[in-house]
């Protein structure tokens, strides 16, 4: 029976563990080894020590890409949970009850249909959508409007203290969907009885939703704010193309990936870029790390 | 499906029955069902207020597709005066479009077939065989969920120009297929761990060999795990745009998202933005239809890793 395991098991591992190797845990074990070099691809690499990470905590653009890092992370989960749990809520259990059963408002079907959409369009076409939304004349989408009202035009992309929440914004518009069909998968599986229970006690939709709702619904929440925190450290593609000169104006927009493209791939400066990638996946593993500890707690059996 | 369907409305959703005082009214009464309308009326607002968000720059896009420059600038809300139809024939051929589209089948079309060979193969035996260094590879390919590609993205285009796999479909192909192993190995491995044991025991003394077993008895029971993953690597790789602008240089091999970056660009200087919105449109609309089409697919694939 057992004969030819070895060989089956070593025959279809070999391919996959090959390619994984070589395409990602060796590049991800050399990026640690050049963040500590001042390689700049021409000559061989000297080792460093820890230059290129004292250079990072000198440089501005660096700590404008780890402010903005701060204002996706707090920004980014809090509106899209908030709005996608509203909406969620509206269309799970929003509606009458009849016969026991929670139903949602009418045309529930059609607005996850719509509001799940943008999950399935590239970033990048996004960003290219959104920048004739956001053109600055009469000739934008939201401008032409304005203009035609004899309204100053809002310069979205332009005005440095609104181009990040520009880029925000767009992001939202992408995510809402997503996670309302999280959402509504996680809220299908609270049992009924619970809301009628509830319902019968005089409860009303408010109640329902902050003490029923929300804390049966802890732990998808948690996956949801997981997601969107590494969502809000990564956003290379958006900001890349929406944003003027990636990162623009000024660096108002510039986030750690863009930093970490332009000082590799424009400038050369590969042990840096490196240094900077290191940096984001502290950040970004530490960031995963609190929030799973931070919200623990006891999830509710039902 | 629901047998309770059938029954009477339960005492909530009756209507408040007015002089009866064993009925305390605003809370059982009067108070939910007010409550109902006005929280359903402020949801139907929301919800439309949201739907329209999210529909009209799509749409307006199609539109802007169809007119031509001035009509763009002078009149952005407006139906465009005639169907001007060359402004895709320009976008698919001048603006090359079509090329960067087929650029784009070809390598998801490999790396997906790739990803769900290799992933489903490994997946299988980490979770269905018992040897040394199980665990240890098994942590191997799960611990790429956490780390961000940009940590790799230098050293990887050396590897891939190491391997004079620079600009080609071929080198672009192994690197989205090795970057979308860990999330498949991790599916399916909790996904083969859960097909019952029996059958495979059945088909092992009718002396079906361990490959046959598992092209032939496996992976068709794995089917529905397989296509949530093959959906979810789809749509993700079709998104790519980091790899690419890394890997590829050269604009005959761009794929579709690289290409309308650059297309946004140079629009500005070539002042053609009827071929711009053409283009945005010859992007958007595949996925639509294929949207369309395997919505409900789509949403438990893309979902359906978020909530193990």
């Amino acid at each position: 029976m057992r004969h030819g395991k070895y060989p089956f098991v070593i025959g279809f591992l070999i391919a996959p563990v090959a390619l994984y190797v070589t395409f990602v845990i060796w590049p991800y074990a050399q990026a640690f080894w050049i963040s500590m070099t001042n390689w700049r691809g021409l000559s061989a690499p000297q080792y460093v020590g820890f230059d290129n990470f004292r250079r990072l905590l000198d440089d501005g653009a660096f700590w404008k890409a780890i402010q903005h890092h701060g204002v996706l992370l707090l920004a980014l989960p809090l509106i899209t949970i908030a709005i996608a749990l509203f909406f969620a809520f509206l269309l799970n259990v929003g509606g009458k009850s009849s016969g026991g059963q929670r139903q949602g408002v009418w045309g529930s079907k059609f607005y996850r249909v719509v509001f799940f959409f943008p999950q399935v369009l590239a970033v990048a076409i996004i960003a290219v959508l959104f920048q004739t939304v956001y053109r600055p004349n009469e000739s934008g989408l939201i401008n032409g409007v304005l203009m035609k009202l004899g309204l100053d035009p809002v310069l979205f992309l332009i005005r440095p203290n609104l181009a990040l929440w520009s880029i925000i914004a767009v992001l939202v518009w992408q995510a809402v969907g997503f996670y309302v069909v999280l959402f509504s998968a996680g809220m299908a599986s609270i049992p009924g009885e619970i809301y009628e229970a509830a319902e019968m006690d005089g409860a009303s939709r408010v109640t329902l939703f902050f003490r029923v709702t929300l804390p049966l619904l802890w732990d998808t929440l948690q996956v949801a704010w997981v997601y969107l925190g590494i969502a809000a450290f990564d956003c290379f593609a958006i900001v890349a193309v929406l944003s003027i000169d990636g990162g623009g104006p000024d660096g108002a927009t510039t986030v750690l990936a863009v930093e970490i493209y332009r000082n590799a791939f424009t400038y050369q400066k590969y042990g840096y870029a490196s240094a900077m990638g290191v940096a984001l996946f502290f950040l970004t593993i530490t960031f995963a790390a609190l929030t799973l500890r931070l919200t623990k707690r006891e999830s509710v059996e039902y | 499906m629901n047998p309770q369907s059938t029954l009477p409305p339960t005492p909530a959703a009756l209507p408040p029955k007015t002089g009866d005082p064993s009925v305390p009214v605003g809370r059982r009464g009067k108070g939910p069902r007010s409550e109902v309308r006005f929280f359903s009326g402020l949801g139907h607002v929301a919800l439309a207020v949201w739907a329209v968000i999210v529909i009209v720059p799509i749409l307006w896009t199609f539109l802007a597709a169809f007119k031509n420059t001035t009509e763009i600038f002078s009149s952005p809300w407006t139906l465009p005066a005639e169907l001007r139809w060359e402004n895709f024939g320009r976008a698919w051929t001048k603006a090359r479009v079509g090329r960067y589209f087929l650029n784009s089948v070809i390598v998801v079309g490999g790396s997906t077939f790739l990803t769900m060979l290799l992933g489903s193969m490994a997946a299988y035996v980490l979770a269905r065989y018992r040897f040394w260094g199980n665990r240890a590879v098994y942590y191997l390919f799960v611990s790429g969920l956490a780390f961000p590609v940009f940590l790799a993205l230098v050293p990887l285009f050396f590897v891939v120009k190491q391997l004079g796999l620079l600009d080609t479909y071929q080198g672009v192909v192994l690197v989205y297929t090795a970057y979308s192993l860990p999330f498949t190995v991790f599916f399916l491995a909790a996904f083969f761990k859960t097909l019952p044991t029996s059958v495979a025991e059945a088909g092992m003394i009718d002396g079906c060999g361990h490959t046959r077993l598992f092209f032939q008895v496996m992976m068709p029971m794995a089917k529905p795990g397989l296509i949530s993953v093959a959906i979810f690597n789809i749509i993700g790789q079709w998104a790519q745009y980091q790899l690419p602008l890394v890997l590829l240089s050269d604009k005959n091999k761009w794929v579709l998202t690289q290409g309308i970056a650059e297309i946004s660009v140079n629009a500005g200087y070539e002042a053609d933005w009827s071929g711009l919105f053409a283009a945005l449109t010859l992007a958007i609309l595949p996925m639509i239809i294929v949207y369309a089409i395997f919505q409900r697919q789509i949403q438990a694939g893309l979902t359906s890793g978020a909530v193990k």
